[in-house]
This record gives C-alpha cells, structure tokens and sequence, in this order.
C-alpha cells in the first residue's frame, strides 16, 4: 500500500504553482454553458406572480384569465387561498408559456384578493420590534462587573452595525426541468448538485433514482444557492403539466428580495483593558434579523478571547426575504463589531492598534503565534509601522488618509467526498466525481491534484463533474469542497496507479513497489533508464482499463486535509471629509490555507474576497420601505457593488511554510471576505477621528458621524 | 415585457406622423437604455403612465445623427451617441463641459447605445417611481412615498409633491451653456432654449418637460461661448463606478483681468426636479473676485435648499461641489 500523503513542495510538478484555470477559456469566450444557457427543444418559459405585499393572507386566486391566454400552456399556484405570505416577493403563482413575453403577460391577469396584515422590515430600532424580537439567555464567562469596575480598567463604548446585504448572483437562481415518464431531468443554477436529487425526489413523492441533476457551470452562489426553492418545485409541476421542459430563472428583483441575505448585526459594546492595553473585559447587548427567521448569532468577542465576558443576544424576526449562509455566516459581522471595538480602544489608550492586538495575541489561542508571524508580515507590506498616525493627525486638507487591520479564522475542513479515476489504455485519465466549480476553480485542483499524482499532464486529465450519477462528490459549501475532493482524488490517483503498476511491472523485470511516475513517464526507481513513457505504459493494459475509488476521509489511507484557517487584513483608505466619500488605497492580504493547491486561484479568492468585501464595507444594503414594507433596492443600480474603478491596490500574500505543507489541503473561499468590515471602518476613523457605526460607509452617514464628532 | 408595435420612420415628419397617428401610447426610442430596458422592462406605469403600445424608433432616420460646429456654435443631432459626443475634438475644444458631463454618464457600454435626446429625456431614477408596486404621483397615483420614506437620494430644493432628483448630466451641463432644443412637431419646429425646456411638479407632475407626446427632439443647439469661458464639470457618486449623480455641477461663465466675475452660469444636478440653476449664487458672484467670493457664494445654496429627513448631506455637498467646480475652473 502506497504512503498516502502530498508531495513536498520541492519534488511537486504542479501542486502549488500558478497554474490558469483550466476552464477559463471556456468562459471567456462563451463555450461555456450555464443554467441560463441551456435551451431543450419544444422549452416552455415559466415566470412567477410575487406577493406585493410584506404581510399579508391569500383571500382568493382566480387564474382563469391567465389560463386562457394564447401561448399559455399551464399555471401553478404556489400557494393557494388561506395562506399567510411573510414577505415581499414570495411566489404565488407560476405560469409557463411559450416565451418570456407572454409568460410575463400571463402572470399579470392572475386575480389575487390579499388581506393586508400589519409588518415589520427595519430592526436597527429596537424598540419597534415588540415582541418580533426575541432575546436570547444572558452568557457570562468570568467575572464581567469585578473587571469592569477595576479602579485601573480603561473602558470604551461604542455602537456598531451591519446592514443586510444581499448575495447579487451574477447568474440569478432557477432551473430547467425536463420529464421523460416518471423520470425528472433538472438543470439546477447551484453549489450541490447531488443534494438537490433527494429534494427534488422528496418534494415530488418520486424515488431518488428517477432525478437526474446536471450542472456544468454556475455563475455564483455564496452560500445562497443550496435549495431547490419553491421555484424549482414549481418548474417541475409546470413541465409535468404540460409535458414540456420549463425553464425558470429569477428576474434580479425577486432575485435581491428572496433568493438569499446576509443577516445584520447591531451591538452595544463596551470593552476595558489595562492602562497598557491588557484586553480584560467583554458585554455586547447585540440584535440581528435574518428575516421570519430571525438571523444568526454572530461569535462575540470574535477570536479575541477576553477572560471576562457578558453577552446577550436578541433575534428580530422581519417580513423580508429569508437570510442564507452568506459567504463565511456569521463571521464578517462579529468581526465588525469585535474589531471595531477594539480599535476605538486603542484610540482611546493613544496606542497604534498594531502594538494593542500583539500585545494582546495570546487571548487568540492555539493560533496566535501564527497571528503574530502573519501580522508583521502584514505591517511589513503596509508599511504600517512608517504610516501608521494617531487618529485624525494624517495630512491637512479635507481628504484624510488613514490605516486600519482585522484578523480572521475559519474551519474549512475537506467534506465527505468519493471520486473514480480510471486510466484508460490510451493513456488519458478520467476523473469522475459530483462536484460542481462554483467560481473557486475546483475544477483546476482536481485536475492538477490527478495529473500530479499519476505524473501526466493536465492536458490528458478529463474531468466528468456536476451529474448526480457520478460519485458523490458533496456540496459547496463552507470552504469544503476543495479539501474534500482533492483529497478524494488524491487517494484515488494513488491506488490507480498502483494498480496500472502491478499489472505492468513483470514486463519492466520488477514488482509494483518499484515503480514511480516522474514526468510522463513509469520507471523503475533509482533506475529511470528503465521505464515506459506513459502512453506506452497505459498501452500495456490491452483492453482493460484500470479504475479506482477514492474517498475522503479515510483514516486508513492518511490525513491530507485538516481544519483551520485564517489570516490579517489591513487597508489604507482616503476619506474626503467634505463630500463623505470613501475610496480604498490599498489592501494588504496574509492568509493561511494549509497546503496550496494552485496558487493562482487561490490568490484569486483573496482578490475577490476583498472586492466583495469593499462592496458590502462602502457601498451594500438592502433598503427597505417602513410604510410599504417594501425593498427599494432591488436592482443593480441601487444595490451598489462594487466595480473595476473601486477596486484598489491589493496585495496577497499566501503563508506557505513548512508547517502549512504538513496540514494538507483546507478551504479557503470564505475567510478573506471576513475580515474587509472592520480593516476599511478601521482605517475610516483612523483617516477621520470619528466612528462612523454602522455598513455601508456612505457619504450621508461619513459626513453625519464627522459632524457628531467623538470616538465612538 | 409588455409587446408592443415597432415603427421605423425615415424622416422626422413621418416620426411625428405616426405619433400623432397612434396617440399618446407611442412614444419615441432612442438607445432605449431608459425607456425599454428601464421602464417598459420594469412595468414602470400608472394612470397618467400607460406603457406604450407602440414605440418610434428614430434610429432610423439619419438626419438626427451628428455634430457640426461653427463659429455660432455647435448643432448636435439628438440621436448622436453620447460616446460620439466625448470622441468629438470639436466639442472637447470650445464645448468640454458636454464632454465631460457626456463622459460621466453611465458605463462605455451605455454611452454606446444611449443618445443626447434620450439621455436629456429620460425618466427620473427614484426607487418609489421605478418600483413597479408603489403607485405615485408622478405615474398618476395619489401619493408621494418619499416624504415620509428613505428619501437619501430626493431633491433638497423644488421639491413640491413630487421630490425627484433630475438625473440627466448633459441637460446639466447644456442649461450651463446656455443651450436650446429644437423640437418637430405636427404644428412645426419650434425652438426652445433650456432655460424654459425643464418644468418641476408644480407645472405638470407626469411629465420633467414641456415636450409634448406628439413632439420629438430633433437637435441641440450649443451658442459659442464667450471668448475665454471657463467651463467645469464635476459629479459626485457614492462609488467610482458607473452610477447617477449625488450633486453634480456646471459651470460655464467669463471673469475680467483681475479675475472678477463676469457672466456666467452655475447649474446643479441631482438635487431638484429640474437641472437646477442657482443664480443666488452667480448674482453673488457678479463683479465680485471670484477666488475670495466663491466660498461665501457656493454657502448661499444653503438658503435655498429644503432638504428632507434624509438627505440633508446633500445640502453640504452641494456647497463644497459648488466651491469646488469653480475653483477648478479658475486652474
């Protein structure tokens, strides 16, 4: 049995090089197919009548009208007479017809009498929410009031936030479905194409193995893209209906208002310390919504363990859209509110934040000495030490510059993940597991991690993905995905070749253990004139290709992926504080990921991690309507994103040691997203002298904080 | 979205011909930025906003195209891009603050498609209006939503019922230069300087100008400007990509030798109904030095703004907008 570990970083051909996505020409020029792409003869269009109101019961549908319209082929109420509806956008009805247009006409002679009930859309104000909100039990480590009342304890209070924003797929949510018989064919918009399999089944009261679910490109999930929603039920009963595939994709409107949020957090915090710095004690009294639901709890104090500790948390529960997990849940919003918090203190004790957080890096844990390796390098490549001033005392004129910092962790953890590989007499390799590449590049790493393996190049690397009849591959999701097939495949590799050399080394005078793969070629080790090139190897199979399983985990067959992650953040900003404005100088990046696969997409994430993170730090929220209850911002014109000319100097820098290589491969889509909020508001009221409170930082609230003055 | 007829007129009077034809349900399409991929794709209507039944598509006539300068100054046909209209060396010469205002419209992809007709005609962006589901005054309902709503981005002067922003930047800019409109219409061509072209909610809420349903603009006339016209543009946005104005400034005006205001003209956008001329601030200019007036000048928008629960922000960056714009014009 072959010692089943990663190469070393020394001998590897292609693990942790820069290595071009393997299906970035197939994206740039259009060969690639989305869900939106695809189009089956004889296609019905299908589009949905939505709740207009936030709150409201159905008193009667009457879809006659729409029934009887040319072109009309079927209609399906969603949610019939009697039902409650809690928010905006909800879907009522879907209608399929034979194009957009009169699909669309359709839906607008659907009669629906609603009863308007009372509603709530805004939770910042806590004192409207009445018995919406609903608090959680008080947690206390320590002994809080003792610490507090310290006759030494230096204290600061401060009020923090983030709105909800949304997660802006740039391809929206839906799906194609298609019958034969009892069989369902999906084409799902999604981060988990076999998970969906056993929705699908189960919401239609079909076995599992009449669905087939096939997806070869998404375009973007964050976490908002698990389901098969009451829109993907819906397109499956409209093609039952009319014997015809249907095709449903969400317009951007009801895409922003119910595929998917990030929750808010807002937070009362006070924290003490030492006079010179000792970080001694927490109490947040916080609150968040994430619609009906009521939003996730946010980890408070956020990877600062302080010894005392007080928190209490309420859940707001809103008629708005339901929250998702949102790339990393949770954390960029305990982040923001930790690491604000934290910076105030340190202007209050006149000391740079750099030296407070160092001071204070053992209360991180197990990971502080690599905290305080990652944080140097940071400061090295910020010049943070040479720029670094007291708040407010940067240069004269009304554009302030200021720096700011945040640190971040992560699990990430490779998921359960099965993969065959199978080595073909002609030499190309096939690697077949039900995975999906939602933008991370998963596709690149399976493939480097089989060509590295077996010693061939990714050229001879074909990979079968995103079809629920291959292997179980799991679901995207919480930075899993590429510790988890890489893994898989790995293992897979290792015993394929295992086999190709038991079944060739008689004919090279030797026994399998003897054998390697270097380069495209099998040969015998520590004497390479003897081998095969590989074509020739493969050759010797005669009819019967070799295939092998692999799985992750499997403890008997090595550890190579682990948990664990995280990083620095520092960003240097311009403030200009006469028009509010915020502009992103720079961001410096120090990130860990165990073991790097290819380090070019992993930059990648870093890159985009911290454009997402500049969107939802200056420009992001969702706005809603009180008297409506209505979302105004539906759109991409005032749900603001970040674009091209808001995107700064970024600098990336991957922490790829010794100790890194040994934890073999961890996720890494999720952590560098984290940590945006608080770096950008950080460096805000450094370039300022004033915390502005809560996301975005927009100009109506830079120039309200400027004009209320104080430190936090 | 809703179907509709598509006509192609090869000349101005059949345009105008069909659209006395069909009635106020045809409307006429220029890039169609707005009208289609904007309000028609957004079910954008109402009582007093019926979605057309029939678009007039004046792409097709190619008289409306082009650019010509001469000593009196520059004819701009209405159908010209705006990209066509920054490209222009013509006008970046005597006419630079339609350029830059051209130039700060949208993304290189709109300024493509999107016209100077349709940039100066589109509809206002206030997210109660373009909603679908909110049935305001201004599609014809009985309400205004931004009064007691997130009125962030509404108007902080002018506003009466109705508190839109207008959002075109050239019409901003071409009020600064003292522009006017040539308009076709079924009793003839008309021409109408800008001055009187924008009309505010009190005059007629449905509509942001006097250009009637049967009426198209054919052209726009620049004058020449005064020899040694100072002209500046600025446009503020909450991001550096394509977006509307938070305030935006002209300025277009002459100074005598020893830098005292001479004549000229301050225009705002993004803070009223309408292109937004503050002759406080120009008649507090006049003979005074424009340096050491421009800050005392640029605070008397404080006098005439309004602003609402949410947008006083606006007040103050429209004075630092002001000073700002024309301090950049002096160089």
């Amino acid at each position: 049995m072959p010692d089943y570990n990663w190469p070393e970083p020394d001998s590897a051909a292609l693990v942790g090089k820069r290595i071009s996505r393997v299906d970035g020409p197939a994206k740039v020029t259009g060969t690639a197919k989305y869900t939106y792409d695809v189009t089956r003869p004889g296609m019905l269009y299908a589009k949905v009548l939505r709740s207009p109101y936030a709150h409201c019961r159905i008193v009667s549908i009457d879809v006659s009208a729409a029934e009887k319209l040319p072109g009309v082929e079927a209609v399906y109420v969603v949610q019939g007479a009697g039902t409650e509806i809690h928010w905006q956008g909800d879907d009522i009805a879907a209608v399929a017809a034979v194009d957009e247009q009169t699909a669309e006409d359709a839906v607008q002679n659907i009669k629906v009498q609603y009863k308007q009930l009372a509603h709530l859309v805004q939770e910042e104000d806590l004192s409207k929410a009445g018995d919406r909100a609903k608090p959680a039990a008080e947690q206390v480590v320590g002994n809080p009031d003792e610490a507090f009342a310290a006759a030494e304890a230096v204290t600061v209070e401060g009020y923090y936030g983030t709105s909800v924003v949304t997660h802006c797929c740039l391809e929206s949510h839906g799906f194609v479905a298609e019958w034969e018989g009892d069989t369902l064919t999906v084409y799902p918009s999604t981060q988990a194409v076999e998970r969906l399999t056993g929705q699908f089944a189960e919401a239609l009261k079909i076995p599992a193995t009449n669905v087939h679910t096939m997806m070869q490109y998404v375009g973007g999930g964050f976490g908002s893209k698990f389901a098969v929603d009451r829109w993907g039920i819906a397109a499956a009963h409209l093609a039952k209906q009319t014997g015809k595939p249907v095709k449903l994709m969400l317009e951007r409107a009801p895409e922003q208002m119910v595929a998917g949020n990030r929750p808010s957090v807002y937070a009362k915090v006070k924290i003490a310390a030492k006079p010179d710095g000792t970080l001694t004690a927490w109490e947040s009294d916080s609150w968040s919504t994430g619609g009906m639901g009521g939003g996730g709890s946010p980890p408070m104090p956020y990877i600062w363990n302080f010894p005392h500790q007080r928190k209490r948390h309420t859940a707001v529960s809103i008629n708005a859209g339901s929250a998702r997990a949102w790339r990393a849940p949770n954390h960029p919003q305990g982040c923001y509110v930790t690491m604000c918090s934290i910076e105030d203190l340190a202007a209050k004790l006149k000391m740079d934040p750099l030296d407070l957080v160092l001071k204070n890096i053992a209360l991180t844990g197990e990971r502080s000495e690599l905290y305080r390796q990652e944080l140097l390098k940071a400061a090295e490549l910020m010049e943070w030490k040479r720029r670094w001033h007291p708040r407010a005392q940067g240069s004269p004129g009304p554009v302030k510059q200021g720096l700011g910092l945040a640190l971040h962790t992560w699990a990430g953890r490779g998921h359960a993940a099965e993969c065959r590989i199978t080595i073909h007499p002609d030499g190309y390799v096939e690697v077949s597991t039900c995975t999906q590449d939602i933008g991370t590049g998963t596709r690149t790493v399976i493939a480097i991690v089989a060509a590295e393996t077996l010693g061939v190049p990714m050229e001879m690397v074909k990979l079968n993905i995103g079809d629920n009849h291959l292997p179980p591959g799991g679901s995207s999701g919480g930075s899993t995905t590429v510790g988890g097939v890489s893994s898989s495949t790995r293992r897979a590799a290792m015993d394929a070749r295992e086999q190709l050399f038991a079944r060739i080394a008689s004919g090279l005078g030797t026994t399998a253990e003897n054998l390697e793969t270097v380069n495209g070629t099998v040969r015998v080790k520590n004497d390479p004139s003897k081998g095969f090139t590989w074509k020739q190897a493969a050759a010797k199979l005669g009819v019967n290709p070799v295939s092998a399983m692999g799985k992750n985990p499997d403890e008997a067959k090595g550890a190579l992926t682990s948990s664990g992650v995280g990083g620095v953040q520092m960003a240097d900003v311009s403030v200009d504080t006469e028009t509010g404005v915020v502009r992103v100088n720079k961001m410096v990046a120090v990130q860990d990921c165990g073991l790097i696969v290819d380090m070019k997409t992993a930059e990648s994430q870093v890159y985009g991690a911290m454009i997402m993170g500049i969107g939802y730090t200056l420009f992001e929220e969702r706005v809603m309507d009180e008297i409506t209850g209505r979302m105004l911002n539906p759109n991409m014109e005032f749900y603001k994103l970040a674009g091209l000319a808001d995107t700064p100097e970024m600098v990336v820098h991957m922490w790829t040691d010794a100790e890194q290589q040994k934890r073999g491969v961890i996720g890494l889509g999720e952590p560098p997203t984290i940590s945006p909020g608080a770096a950008i508001a950080n460096a805000v009221a450094n370039a300022t002298g004033v915390r502005v409170p809560t996301l975005p930082l927009t100009p109506d609230k830079v120039l309200a904080a400027l004009e209320k003055g104080g430190l936090a | 979205m809703k179907n509709f007829e598509l006509y192609e007129p090869s000349n101005v009077r059949e345009a105008v011909a069909t659209l006395v034809k069909i009635g106020p349900k045809a409307k006429v399409i220029g890039g169609g930025s707005d009208l289609v991929a904007g309000v028609m794709k957004d079910w954008v209507q109402g009582n007093g906003m019926p979605l057309p039944d029939a678009l007039v598509d004046l792409s097709t006539i190619p008289q409306l195209k082009g650019i010509k300068v001469d000593k009196t100054g520059a004819t701009i046909g209405a159908m010209t891009t705006l990209t066509e209209i920054v490209e222009s060396k013509d006008l970046q010469k005597q006419f630079s603050l339609l350029t830059q205002a051209a130039h700060s419209v949208a993304s290189p992809l709109i300024r493509n498609f999107g016209t100077l007709g349709g940039n100066i005609n589109q509809r206002p962006r206030c997210w109660f209006y373009r909603g679908a589901e909110f049935n305001c005054y201004k599609k014809g309902g009985d309400f205004c939503y931004s009064v007691g709503g997130d009125n962030r981005y509404h108007a902080i002067i002018g506003g009466e019922l109705c508190y839109i922003v207008h959002p075109s930047d050239t019409a901003t800019a071409l009020l600064a230069l003292n522009a006017q409109a040539k308009i076709a219409g079924p009793r003839g061509d008309r021409t109408v300087p800008f001055d009187q072209y924008f009309i505010g909610p009190r005059e007629d809420v449905l509509r942001e100008n006097i250009l009637k349903a049967d009426e198209v603009m054919t052209e726009v006339f620049i004058p020449t400007p005064a020899p040694g016209t100072k002209q500046a543009w600025s446009k503020l946005k909450n991001r550096q990509v394509y977006d509307f104005a938070i305030v935006s400034v002209a300025a277009a005006f002459t100074t005598d030798a020893s830098g005292n205001w001479a004549d000229g003209r301050v225009v705002l956008g993004g803070v009223a109904p309408v292109p937004y001329r503050a002759t406080n601030i120009e008649n507090q200019l006049k003979g005074k030095n424009v340096k050491n007036s421009i800050k005392q000048a640029a605070a008397t928008i404080r006098t005439a703004a309004r602003p609402m629960s949410m947008n006083a922000y606006k007040v103050d960056v429209a004075q630092t907008m002001v000073e700002r714009t024309i301090l950049g014009a002096l160089g």
